[in-house]
């Protein structure tokens, strides 16, 4: 069911009705119920990896949580207390072995199902080139929203293990979690710790939050089907004929896939967070107006957040202080140089964290590439903070001027639109190419000669997404200096409701759906 | 602002909000909704049958079969007959069977004519089609049986139900006409009849092609019996033709099918490809599209021909004597010429009908 699609829409009207109506103290079971009608549309295979996952991190987590509190209270009693030291010290060390071991298998069984089912095809296709074999490719399911719900009930089960957070005893709310629909096509990866508060909670109307939520869902409906499925189509020309479009198209085709893939992205977020807003459940934002990042790192401190901290908190920092990693690290300190020796241990987690994230997007050697150069820049960043210390320092008034921001945003801005040519061409090489080709091949004036016109969009067309795109901008301007638009907009409800109004009109009007359009599914979705 | 005060005012600009918004989806689905005023016309021959102000005691239904190739206009003349033609571009049996439902809602025809040719369809075939039978109907059980049973996959009942959904997107392409003729109509046939005055004559047909399958599907044959069963029930004869088209091809084993059916249920068929010599039909003269679609001039001697049937073996009434209804048929007559003068001084002026073009030169 897309978010898009009239089913869609007819299924959460029903949802926010029967939501308010029933007892409150159903209306969390009324979600799961919902989730399984979603997921069921989607095909009912996935509903059985889904329930695979679920019930493994409930057992998993219940099985840590009891032999934890098993050893606190064997502790607290006069027999543990009586114990000596180090026997005390061998029972907890046998008892978070038992836990580590659950814990490890837990792992292995969740992220086996997303690996098996993700990445087979990939590994067959790479041992094929590599050994010259020829093993055929495997047709699995690959249920929807795998990778979301895979890393979010990864996170509960570490969370667990780490004691930040309570084992949940009731399955049904862990399946519940796992398969919160509104996250399941592009997340947020949200944590247990975060969403079980408001997610199980009995909630009454909120006028506000309820007018909110449909106000961010229709914003959420204004990026994607006036701005982001109407660039679509070019996007697609563009990148589909890598030996025609070459140069400045190459150039205009990431600039294009840029906005469509924000529209896209966050378009879809907004509608997530719209809708478990009006039910009430607090979900984490995702973006902070990435493109206004001045630097890389910023830059992925405010894209899919949810994901980066995912990674950061999971993966960059367990894998920061490993200790053979540690060990690796003082060895490079003695044997090769101080310096390098420091830095190795963040050099290499960042490698590894940035190779998983771009496994984590696809199964292809794009996304590995793109991951990687992602590091590297990151790294080069990192490499060259002293010497962009002294500059700051020494050109203060410059750095902090409008100019040198609006450099440095335009900057990181293009090297992402760079990065992203790996994800428009899905192939390393073609990116390559491609990229060469904006710098080898100046055919600037063809490409505003009438080809642009030629790639499915008309100017009208153009004209209506450059418009979209201003107001996306002038939005977040807005945001970034005074907060939220809706907030401010609230004690004036007749400009408010003029102004979603108008919005609503555009989107019906607009907006790229119904017969003769492909409803592109959210790009975020495949993921 | 006290809070109280101003959740009041919220409520009452939601309302507001929902209200004007519906009212602007449905002015706007009005001003959007395809007028068919020049170029293809048949999307908007379904409306004008709600204009009529007295009853027929022949309604025709059918695809262009039926619309090209009979005048009810000549009927008229010929036996002093009332019809109306429910038919529109590749109408669909189960369209025609709708349209009929709501017919004898509206009125009691003493003879339902129905042009066979469309049962070689037995699935939905375009939304283009579909949209130029349905969106003309007004809403009703009917209707939306009909879309039912018309949808083809890409296709959703909403988008029917409130036309802007589909229409939206022409929004760039607005003309005058789209606001001339958003609440009001200009007739484009005469009793449903879409006249053309122009000739082109038949050279060679085409090879008809060999099928697969000769059978006539299940969902055809389902809905032939619910019309014979309506019919029957409203006291109507239902009476099969198929129409001296002469391409797409009529095969003998559709033909064997149908007349095996009629005879099963008492029905009469009549194969007027049959008896075309005996219409008179030339078609030299009497197509416009080399033997597709007759012309005027075969239309009038076709329906000179089945009016005779009609009058003198189905027992159809004259009501020529009826003033009410004579002078409702003259303003008809009135209109067939004037649109037949009409037709004939632009073919004197251009050589071809400009106004079907498309705006496109021939």
């Amino acid at each position: 069911m897309l978010f898009t699609s009239y089913g869609f829409i007819a299924f959460l009207a029903v949802l926010f009705a029967l939501y308010y109506l029933v007892p409150r103290r159903f209306q969390w079971l009324l979600l799961l119920a919902a989730d399984v009608v979603f997921y069921a549309c989607a095909g009912w295979q996935g509903l059985l990896f889904m329930a695979a996952t679920i019930t493994v991190s409930w057992a998993s987590t219940n099985l840590m949580g009891a032999n934890l509190r098993k050893q606190k209270s064997y502790l607290a009693s006069p027999e543990g207390k009586a114990l000596e030291r180090d026997e005390r010290r061998a029972f907890k060390k046998h008892n978070e072995k038992y836990r580590k071991r659950i814990f490890i298998l837990a792992l292995i069984i969740d992220l086996g199902i997303l690996a098996a089912l993700k990445y087979t095809n990939f590994i067959i296709s790479n041992v094929n080139s590599v050994f010259g074999a020829s093993v055929g490719a495997v047709d699995w399911v690959l249920p929807l929203g795998i990778s979301f719900y895979t890393f979010q009930t990864v996170s509960y089960v570490i969370d667990v293990y780490w004691e930040k957070v309570e084992p949940e005893r009731n399955i049904l709310r862990v399946a519940l979690f796992t398969s919160f629909f509104p996250l399941l096509i592009q997340g947020p990866i949200s944590r247990f710790g975060d969403l079980k508060d408001t997610l199980f909670a009995e909630h009454k109307a909120d006028f506000k939050q309820i007018s909110f939520g449909f106000q961010r869902i229709l914003w959420g409906y204004f990026k994607k089907l006036v701005i982001a499925d109407r660039l679509l189509v070019a996007v697609t020309a563009l990148c589909g004929d890598p030996s025609t479009y070459t140069g400045a198209y190459v150039f205009i085709g990431a600039v294009l896939y840029a906005a469509e893939l924000y529209a896209d992205f966050t378009g879809g977020i907004d509608i997530t967070i719209g809708i478990a807003q009006v039910l009430g459940v607090k979900v984490q934002e995702n973006f902070i107006r990435p493109y206004f990042s001045r630097s890389i790192a910023e830059y992925w401190r405010r894209w899919h957040i949810s994901m980066g901290t995912w990674f950061k908190d999971y993966i960059f920092y367990p894998l920061s202080v490993a200790p053979w990693l540690l060990k690796l690290s003082k060895n490079a300190r003695k044997k090769i140089s101080d310096g390098f020796g420091r830095k190795l241990s963040v050099y290499v987690s960042t490698i590894v964290t940035w190779f998983l994230t771009g496994l984590w997007h696809g199964a292809a050697w794009n996304f590995v590439v793109w991951g990687l150069l992602n590091a590297f820049f990151i790294l080069l960043a990192e490499e060259f903070k002293p010497v962009s210390h002294r500059f700051r320092e020494k050109h203060g008034a410059l750095v902090n001027g409008f100019c040198y921001r609006v450099f440095e945003t335009l900057r990181t801005f293009l090297l992402m639109c760079s990065l992203r040519i790996l994800d428009c061409y899905r192939d390393v090489a073609v990116s390559f190419r491609a990229f060469g080709s904006i710098f080898t091949e100046l055919n600037w004036d063809e490409a505003f000669s009438g080809t642009l016109l030629q790639l499915g969009l008309s100017g009208t067309d153009y004209i209506v997404a450059g418009l979209g795109v201003i107001v996306m901008f002038a939005v977040s301007c807005v945001q970034e200096k005074r907060g939220s638009v809706r907030e401010s907009l609230w004690e004036k409800p007749v400009l408010s409701y003029a102004v979603f109004f108008v919005l609503a009109v555009a989107v019906l009007t607009l907006g790229a759906y119904g017969v003769g359009y492909d409803a592109s599914q959210f790009i975020y979705n495949q993921f | 602002m006290s809070k109280k005060r101003n959740k009041k005012l919220h409520i009452t600009c939601i309302a507001a909000f929902f209200v004007l918004l519906c009212a602007t989806v449905w002015l706007l689905g009005r001003i959007t909704q395809p007028k068919y005023t020049s170029g293809v016309l048949e999307g908007a021959m379904t409306q004008e049958y709600y204009d009529e102000k007295y009853s027929h005691d022949v309604v025709f239904v059918g695809d262009c079969e039926v619309y090209e190739n009979f005048s009810p206009v000549t009927m008229w003349e010929e036996r002093g007959i009332t019809s109306y033609i429910r038919g529109s571009a590749q109408q669909l049996i189960w369209q025609s069977y709708y349209l009929l439902e709501e017919v004898f809602e509206r009125e009691s025809p003493k003879v339902v004519v129905y042009n066979v040719q469309s049962m070689k369809y037995s699935e939905p075939q375009s939304e283009a089609y579909n949209r130029m039978t349905l969106d003309g109907m007004p809403l009703s059980k009917h209707k939306i049986d009909a879309i039912n049973a018309s949808m083809t996959e890409d296709e959703d009942m909403i988008s029917y139900l409130i036309p802007f959904l589909r229409y939206h997107s022409r929004w760039s392409e607005l003309t005058d006409d789209d606001f001339r003729y958003a609440f009001s109509h200009d007739n484009v046939t005469v009793a449903g009849y879409l006249m053309r005055a122009d000739v082109k004559p038949m050279t060679k047909l085409p090879t008809a092609p060999v099928l697969e399958d000769y059978e006539i599907g299940e969902r055809c044959w389902e809905y032939l019996d619910k019309m014979r069963e309506l019919c029957d029930a409203n006291g109507a004869t239902l009476v099969l033709i198929k129409s001296p088209s002469l391409w797409p091809h009529w095969y003998e084993q559709w033909d064997g099918q149908i007349s095996a059916y009629a005879e099963k249920y008492g029905l009469r068929y009549i194969n007027l490809l049959n008896v075309s010599d005996e219409i008179g039909l030339d078609m030299q003269t009497d197509t416009y599209d080399g033997g597709l679609h007759l012309n005027i001039y075969g239309a009038e001697k076709l329906s000179k021909y089945f009016a005779g049937i009609l009058s003198d073996e189905l027992g159809v009434p004259d009501r020529s004597a009826d003033k009410d209804i004579a002078a409702d048929w003259q303003a008809k007559s009135e209109a067939y010429y004037a649109l037949y003068n009409a037709q004939l001084a632009e073919l004197k002026e251009y050589g071809y009908l400009k106004s079907w073009t498309l705006g496109e030169e021939k």
